[in-house]
């Protein structure tokens, strides 16, 4: 490594200023070194998963490896060095973790091409690298434009404006559209686009800043009931409309993922900056009694818990939009086992929507436990990554910030796996970085920029031990 | 905050710790009943990467997998569909399988216990996996006279080797085409499935083995079998010759098949009333021996025994816990009795064997890719029913039946056949079972046979046993006998 005082002692030389020189040339490279050497490594073994699907479903390899890597390895290259100039410090695990999810994904996806014999630009392995490419390079935009996140926290209430279009806009008549009964999409020319996932970050943005203007209100007064300090009434405002809108969208745009995963975060959030558990039984509370009501009223979603609870039931099993999907999705998870049947020998297509929502069957049948056990662990660690930001980080926002974008990950994680797994009832969300969709990439590429922003800014507190 | 972070992280870990919990739960724990779940596709795509072992008769392939280019890589085919349809079932995508392509699956598709070293070599070496082909006891001439004599009646037939209990001939009819059940589209197998259910006559059962019906006279055999041996009456013992038989405590009363008494006289011997097939006699018979003596030699010869031949085989009852009334009934095979056709042959091919009944059987020999043998033939004894003494005695009396009693047409010149014929009765007004059972030549016995023509044969209650079944038997009997 280089000795820090050889940049100072050359004579001709004009040093730069110490205290910047140190921390640009030591550290930070190291950092950036580790990452270029786990990216180098991720990118070959995201190669050599098209080559084994290749192998696997095919019986040979062709040139579709440069196709489908070459795009993606690019453009990661790009992102890494673009984080050597404007963001050096920045965590070096964040960007191969989610190269590699994103590389698996396109990997099964293409497997799920072969099988429904989609070539070209019906490829969705093809839109999917396209999608990458687009999601990455705007991640790097926003690496390059956002320089210190507290810039966010002056646009709380434009973010919370933002948030509330975008879920808005499947709503409009012409561009919004029904797809499975969700109506969650919008759609132009030939472009669809699933608004609600990159609202998240907005109301994630939405959520820090309010929070942590109003937290002393929310959780200094209040009446203590069973040890437990409950909000005033008038304070309630803000979860009731955050309750509010969740039920709109349960109602309105039928997508119980999307509500579960808002009003976690919020509540999370919430949690976070107050530090009262009161606002965690309020929430949970009040989510449970919406979900109950709404499964007796609401038909779709009575289905969706008859489905989960009784899913072998032959008759719930035939019927239209009953448990085929996620019968099918245990029977591929079955046929995976242990160590899979290998990459390109199993059968996931049988199973409906096997390169959106259900690509963790997919993966679990090709891959076997053994495969997800990695998966679920990369995510954890991504997650974990992100958590740290928000230990470590010494501004509110910014570590309410982090936690409000992990969590976003690890519970839409959980309510995609878990559905697919009937932890819970199924429920139509993309698994992070892996599910093919333009909308889920661009929304976890941007959370990956802001992660690394705000892991840069962490780092250059220098008198700070992480 | 630090500590509402803590908390928040032990949420994310319980989080993904379920998700631990839960893929294991489905991947490790409930994996293999999830796999055998009749609506898991992937089980059956599995099962077609392998090549099916064949089904041979007489060393040509019955069923056989020939390689295809679709995404199954096997297809199915059958090369004389109707003719085997009884004995190699069917083999579907989406409707399971039946028959030998059922009973034998664990050796024709490989994953018997004795192939899986072999499986795990073929595994490891990327050799397509290969099950195991089944030789089958059938003779193809036998088959094919069986068939065509059957014709277009509803019914079975199922020829014996007594001396072995090899079964030589099965068939079926209506009968259908396998081949029809193993294109592979899931849906157009539904079809035709579902309409091979709805038509009449049953063609996806199996008759010879897994449809009972009253055996009416063929069940005296039996009756005379326990009159002889298990309560020790000479053959010349004497019952009283009535025209009509009340049942005891009914008003109902049981009548001979002509209506008359049996033959001349006053009494009438164990030996006339079998040879003419009186109900009377056999009926009073019953009744003095009670339904322990009926009933011991009824178990003897394999009624309410579990058989599989290797497919599972319905199991032939002889009631118990009778009044006289149905007791004498039950003697002459009415009542609760009733048999599969494969039951019926096997009381002829006890007779023939001097008493010793064989386990019938289907499976000649099943032999590896590699050639080993992995399971052969070999004659086993179902048990000792008759003395070699009342084995000779009943087939003295079945020969009497061919050559001067009711079983006349199925004489064959030059050869002494023993046969026994059945016109069983099902509801009031009902087409009757027309039956018949023998076995030839009746002094050194090379084939036991059963038919029986259901729907009576197309005639109502007009046609017998004699008429319709026991030309069948013949032309069965003579295909074995010219060979």
């Amino acid at each position: 490594m280089t000795n820090p005082t050889a940049s100072v002692a050359t004579p001709d030389q004009p040093a730069p200023t110490p205290g910047r020189g140190i921390r640009r040339i030591r550290v930070p490279q190291k950092l950036r070194n580790v990452e270029l050497f786990l990216v180098i490594f991720v990118c070959a073994v995201n190669a050599l998963a098209v080559v084994l699907v290749q192998f696997g479903a095919l019986g040979y390899a062709d040139g579709t490896v440069v196709t489908l890597g070459a795009g993606l390895s690019i453009l990661v290259f790009g992102m890494h060095i673009a984080l050597r100039f404007v963001a050096t410090n920045a965590d070096p695990f964040i960007l191969p973790i989610a190269a590699l999810l994103n590389g698996i994904g396109i990997a099964m996806i293409y497997r799920i091409d072969i099988a429904e014999n989609l070539t070209g630009w019906e490829s969705t392995a093809v839109r999917q690298v396209v999608w990458s490419g687009i999601a990455i390079a705007l991640a790097i935009v926003v690496v390059v434009v956002i320089r210190n996140h507290r810039v966010l926290q002056r646009y709380t209430y434009l973010a919370m404006l933002i948030a509330a279009i975008l879920l808005l806009l499947p709503m409009l008549p012409v561009i919004g559209q029904e797809i499975y009964g969700a109506r969650v999409w919008i759609h132009v020319g030939a472009f669809s686009f699933q608004p609600g996932e990159v609202a998240k970050i907005a109301l994630a943005v939405f959520f820090a800043g309010y929070l942590v203007s109003r937290r002393d209100s929310l959780s200094m007064v209040g009446t203590k009931v069973l040890g437990m300090r409950f909000p005033r009434a008038r304070d309630l405002g803000p979860i009731l409309l955050l309750w509010a809108m969740s039920m709109a969208i349960i109602i309105f745009q039928r997508d119980l993922g999307t509500a579960l995963l808002y009003f976690g975060l919020f509540v999370v959030m919430i949690y976070v900056a107050t530090g009262r558990a009161s606002w965690v039984v309020l929430g949970v509370g009040l989510f449970l009694a919406g979900a109950v009501i709404a499964g007796q009223v609401l038909v779709y979603v009575n289905d969706r818990f008859t489905n989960w609870l009784d899913a072998f039931n032959p008759e719930i099993y035939d019927a239209t939009g009953g448990s085929y999907q996620l019968v099918q999705g245990l029977f591929g998870l079955a046929n995976g086992g242990l160590i899979g049947t290998g990459l390109g020998e199993g059968r996931p297509d049988i199973t409906p929507l096997a390169q959106s929502d259900y690509i963790i069957a997919s993966l679990g049948e090709e891959l076997g436990l053994a495969g997800l056990f990695a998966i679920l662990a990369l995510y954890l660690l991504f997650i974990s990554r992100g958590l740290r930001i928000s230990f470590a980080g010494q501004d509110d926002f910014g570590r309410l910030l982090g936690v409000g974008l992990s969590f976003t990950v690890a519970l839409q994680c959980f309510i995609v796996i878990g559905g697919v797994t009937r932890v819970i009832p199924l429920t139509g969300l993309t698994t992070p970085f892996l599910a093919a969709g333009g909308s889920s990439l661009v929304a976890n590429w941007i959370i990956v920029a802001l992660l690394l922003r705000l892991s840069d800014t962490v780092r250059n507190q220098p008198r700070l031990v992480i | 905050m630090t500590r509402e972070l803590k908390r928040v992280s032990i949420v994310v870990f319980l989080m993904f710790l379920t998700l631990l919990v839960s893929t294991t739960t489905i991947q490790f724990f409930q994996a293999d009943n999830l796999s055998t779940d009749a609506r898991n596709a992937r089980t059956v795509y599995a099962s077609y990467d392998t090549e099916r072992g064949p089904i041979l008769v007489d060393g040509q392939p019955i069923a056989m997998s020939v390689a295809t280019n679709d995404e199954f890589k096997y297809q199915r085919t059958y090369p004389q569909g109707p003719l085997y349809s009884a004995v190699t079932g069917y083999y579907t995508l989406g409707q399971g399988s039946s028959q030998i392509e059922q009973s034998m699956n664990d050796y024709l598709s490989g994953t018997s216990d004795s192939q899986f070293l072999e499986y795990l070599n073929r595994l490891v070496t990327g050799q397509n996996p290969q099950g195991a082909s089944v030789e089958l006891t059938i003779d193809p001439v036998v088959q094919q006279a069986a068939y065509d004599a059957l014709g277009s009646y509803q019914g079975a037939v199922v020829a014996i080797e007594p001396s072995t209990g090899r079964i030589l001939a099965m068939v079926s009819k209506p009968d259908y085409d396998p081949n029809t059940l193993a294109v592979h589209d899931s849906q157009q197998v539904l079809d035709t499935y579902d309409s091979l259910l709805a038509a009449s006559g049953d063609p996806l059962i199996n008759k010879t083995i897994n449809d009972l019906n009253p055996p009416g006279s063929t069940f005296k055999i039996v009756t005379t079998s326990a009159a002889l041996q298990n309560a020790n009456l000479p053959v010349d013992h004497t019952e009283p010759n009535l025209s009509r038989f009340p049942l005891p405590g009914s008003d109902q009363t049981v009548s001979n098949a002509g209506g008359g008494t049996c033959g001349g006289g006053d009494t009438v011997t164990i030996a006339t009333a079998f040879i003419l097939s009186c109900n009377i006699p056999m009926a009073e018979l019953g009744v003095e021996m009670g339904e322990g003596s009926l009933g011991d030699m009824a178990k003897a010869f394999g009624f309410g025994s579990e058989l599989s031949v290797p497919m599972d085989v319905s199991t032939s009852v002889y009631p118990r816990g009778l009044d006289d009334a149905q007791l004498a009934l039950s003697a002459f095979g009415q009542g609760s009795d009733v048999a599969t056709p494969l039951q019926i042959a096997m009381l002829s091919s006890a007779v023939a064997n001097g008493g010793k009944l064989m386990t019938p059987t289907l499976i000649d020999e099943v032999r590896a890719p590699d050639l080993s043998v992995l399971e052969s033939f070999e004659a086993k004894e179902f048990g000792t029913p008759l003395t070699s003494v009342t084995a000779s005695t009943l087939s003295g009396l079945m020969v009497d039946a061919v050559d001067n009693g009711a079983a006349t047409n199925a004489r064959i010149d030059g050869v002494s056949v023993a046969g026994k014929t059945g016109t069983a009765e099902n509801g009031e007004g009902d087409p009757y079972t027309l039956w018949f059972t023998g076995f030839a030549p009746a002094d050194n016995p090379r084939v036991a046979v059963a038919v029986v023509v259901e729907d009576g044969g197309g005639l109502g209650q007009s046609g017998t046993g004699n008429q319709v079944a026991a030309p069948i038997a013949q032309r069965v009997l003579e295909a074995v006998l010219s060979k």
